[in-house]
């Protein structure tokens, strides 16, 4: 049985080393991300059998969905070069502002969030794009405002108190069909749309080539400042809806609501391939990246880990994956 | 030759790049006390093969030997160690730094560094200037004066000259001699056949990753070393060069495509004006930092005037940004290819890009309408696309030719074409020139500043020359022979010797 194991190994490495796997992983990072996914379930099926079933697939999908919709908005605004650190902090004011608007119904309450993302997604792109401040400053900055005014304003209660309308209990928490998440009515048409817009048209391909070298683009004679603007508020917009779904999961309005989702949106799209630098990768990646994320978290759930070693992981993780991304792509 | 008198022997060097064949076997002997030219055609693997020798790069095969010894370096440091250092064509100093910062990191003596520059003519260089602010020129001779602070017994210089202008120039070629006088060996890489038959004892000639001979200096080493680069079939073809041009006659009255009046622009360009025709090719010469570089920025839309004006087909443009230039047909190819292009994006991308400016163009590509557009241009350029998927892959000529495509694709009515055959080899110049003609021809106007002299002969029917950010001679092609055009760009009058 060993034997037998160590031979495999040593195919298994004169495979990866003799060339052919690596060159084929360096074109297709998503197939690699998929073995490493398949792994993932595989350890979990072996460490604990019955695990893996239906329902924990279709829950896990379930707590994807709202994670893998706010690293979509990230996965924008990394492709250009930037990265948007405000991202939790409008998820948390969509969802409370949503719920505590929803004494007016069901509409007006959704548009109070989605008002959130695109104003701080607007401020984000006019500090960026016009008057370039840096990304990383720039919504550290209104994420931080975001979260300050949240506080004043539900301490001035100003608003009903909050309450999570049932449609978006439904729709954060609900299934259908016996098992497919109603979340996923959300998620998957997005990234069909995304994955379309990133591959097969201008914006996708001005996003690629912001990122790659946006004195080039604009000396193509691009106006790089309304890209930068359209997609901050884009990704403002995203975060605002997958607060939303986050609050339907809870059914309670709290003040950290998404302050988790933080730097998980920024580590699914690294996991998932997209440069820090700009210029490569795309959503497909993401996804998957969203998806390791949620059954890395909910292994660590099972074996019941403290925090601080679920944080050591979480580190480890992309931190080899980043190396292994350079060895790669040099 | 004895083996161990050489100072440095390459054998059979051979390297790959994914499945990108940079050098095949590619063999050098150097000689103690010698000026040795390493030529060959764009990705013939000259840089490639010094990067290797300096350890830069790993070899994938092939040895290395120093004073009859063998080596192989694993970094440059390395290298230097064993008295082998090289000035890489891009200036490998830090912007943010300032030029002494620049020398402590990369662990250089300061006033070694100092002496050098003196002995290049730079006497008072302020190093505590950030390299940013300083111009390019400087930097290429700061980079030698710190390679030559480390007294390298073999000094490798990389096209140091193909930004340079021709005083300059000048004082490279001096401390090249004086290093060779010292028994010491000088590896020079140049695309300016001049400049190497002048300079170097032999030389040897890269084809294709291989080395494709050595030739000694003697008569007529100038058509061997281009018959070895082009290989014998092409070489017949571009001897012939370009085909002859018929002078521009045009009626006085003509309406210019593009017409420059007082312009001005803080501090180098004072009072700019001329005029630019449809189907004429001008040409612009002038020492460095004359205001050219400003100059062309201005009418690209990529750098704001105070004063003056910019007019197309008679009609005043307000360029705020190079969009607007574009809108009015005025496209630009820009002296540093790595301004325009995207290193990590297909060349369909590359050549596509301008046809995404308008938020209109931002929906779904039609991919055919797309193909065919870059296709062509591909085909017309006659780009080498093997090393497709990212652009970094491709070498310097190709790439230049990448910016010139795009344009092709996109349209334009006006080109401004800055340098455009800076460090690019013969075949592929001689391309580039027959090109602007074509696009002339078709009815296009072309603004061609070029630092080599030649270059005017070539390709274009008037020259302007720029002095002080004014233009201080015009004149046709026929008049336009390089001691003429040399004497304006010294701000000397063009045509007096008495004296």
């Amino acid at each position: 049985m060993i034997e037998q194991a160590k031979t495999v190994f040593a195919r298994a490495l004169a495979a990866i080393t003799s060339g052919g796997l690596v060159s084929f992983l360096r074109t297709r990072t998503i197939v690699a991300l998929v073995l490493l996914l398949s792994g993932l379930l595989a350890g979990i099926h072996i460490a604990r059998r019955g695990t893996v079933n239906a329902l924990w697939m279709s829950n896990m999908m379930l707590f994807a969905a709202p994670l893998g919709i706010v690293a979509a908005g990230q996965t924008l605004v990394m492709l250009t070069g930037g990265i948007d650190l405000s991202v939790a902090s409008v998820a948390t004011a969509s969802a409370y502002l949503m719920a505590t608007h929803s004494g007016l119904g069901l509409a007006p309450a959704l548009l109070y969030g989605i008002a959130v993302g695109f104003v701080v997604g607007l401020i984000n792109g006019i500090g960026v794009a016009l008057l370039r401040v840096q990304p990383l400053v720039m919504t550290l900055g209104t994420g931080l405002m975001t979260e300050g005014m949240l506080v004043v304003y539900s301490q001035k209660k100003m608003a009903d108190a909050p309450r999570v309308p049932q449609f978006i209990e439904e729709l954060g928490a609900g299934k259908f069909l016996g098992g497919i998440p109603n979340d996923l009515v959300v998620w998957v048409p997005l990234a069909m749309i995304l994955i379309f817009v990133l591959r097969r048209t201008g914006y996708g391909r001005l996003l690629y080539a912001i990122g790659d070298n946006s004195r080039a683009c604009s000396l193509a004679g691009i106006r790089v400042w309304r890209v930068l603007l359209v997609n901050y508020v884009t990704c403002g917009l995203l975060a605002a809806a997958a607060g939303l779904i986050i609050v339907g999961g809870t059914d309670s309005a709290e003040l950290r609501l998404a302050e988790v989702y933080l730097l998980p949106s920024v580590a699914a799209v690294i996991i998932g391939g997209t440069s820090i630098f700009g210029g490569r990768g795309g959503y497909s990646g993401t996804i998957i990246g969203a998806l390791i994320l949620t059954v890395l978290n909910s292994i660590l759930t099972l074996l019941d880990v403290p925090e601080s070693i679920r944080q050591i992981l979480y580190g480890a993780i992309i931190l080899l994956l980043a190396a292994a991304y350079t060895r790669l792509t040099d | 030759m004895n083996e161990a008198a050489l100072l440095l022997e390459a054998t059979k060097m051979a390297k790959k790049f994914d499945s990108v064949v940079a050098l095949k076997a590619a063999s050098l002997q150097v000689r103690p006390g010698e000026v040795h030219g390493l030529m060959g055609s764009n990705g013939a693997g000259k840089s490639t093969l010094v990067k290797i020798i300096t350890g830069v790069y790993p070899a994938d095969g092939g040895q290395i030997f120093v004073k009859g010894v063998i080596r192989s370096f694993r970094s440059p440091a390395e290298a230097r160690r064993a008295g082998i250092v090289s000035v890489y064509q891009d200036p490998a100093l830090v912007p943010d730094l300032t030029v002494a910062q620049n020398m402590r990191l990369a662990g250089a003596s300061v006033d070694a560094v100092r002496k050098w520059l003196t002995e290049l003519g730079i006497v008072r260089l302020d190093f505590s200037l950030l390299v940013r602010d300083l111009p390019d020129p400087t930097l290429r001779l700061i980079d030698l004066a710190r390679a030559l602070a480390w007294e390298p017994a073999v000094l490798l210089l990389d096209e140091i000259t193909a930004s340079l202008p021709a005083d300059l120039s000048e004082q490279i070629y001096a401390m090249v001699k004086h290093w060779r006088q010292r028994g010491n060996a000088v590896i020079f890489i140049s695309h300016r056949m001049a400049e190497v038959s002048a300079l170097c004892d032999r030389a040897t000639v890269l084809r294709d990753g291989v080395t494709a001979g050595v030739t000694e200096r003697a008569h007529g080493s100038e058509e061997r070393i281009v018959a070895l680069m082009l290989g014998a079939e092409t070489a017949r073809a571009v001897a012939s060069g370009p085909s002859t041009h018929a002078g521009g006659s045009r009626p006085d009255d003509a309406e210019p495509a593009l017409e420059v009046r007082g312009l001005r622009c803080s501090p180098l360009v004072n009072e700019v004006s001329f005029k630019l025709y449809s189907g004429e090719v001008l040409g612009m010469v002038a020492l460095e930092g004359q205001g050219q570089e400003e100059l062309f920025d201005c009418i690209a839309g990529s750098r704001r005037y105070g004063e003056g004006a910019i007019l197309a087909h008679g009609k005043e443009l307000r360029l705020r940004h190079p969009a607007d230039a574009i809108a009015a047909g005025i496209v630009l190819v820009p002296a540093n290819r790595l301004l325009a292009l995207l290193q990590q994006r297909p060349i369909p991308e590359n050549i596509g890009l301008p046809a995404f400016g308008g938020i209109r163009n931002w929906g779904p590509i039609k991919s055919r309408d797309e193909r065919a557009r870059v296709e062509s241009s591909i085909e017309r350029l006659r780009i080498d696309t093997r090393a497709g998927s990212e652009l970094r892959r491709l070498s310097g000529g190709n790439q230049q030719k990448v910016v010139i495509a795009r344009w092709l694709a996109s349209g334009f009515d006006i080109l401004l074409c800055f340098d455009p055959t800076r460090g690019i080899d013969i075949g592929t110049k001689r391309q580039i020139y027959a090109l602007v003609r074509e696009i002339a021809a078709e009815g296009s106007a072309v603004l061609l500043f070029t630092s080599e002299l030649t270059e005017i002969a070539l390709a274009c029917d008037r020259a302007i020359v720029l002095f002080g950010g004014r233009v201080v001679a015009e004149m046709p092609v026929s008049q336009a022979d390089e001691a003429t055009l040399l004497r304006s760009a010294h701000g000397l009058s063009p045509s007096a010797e008495a004296s």
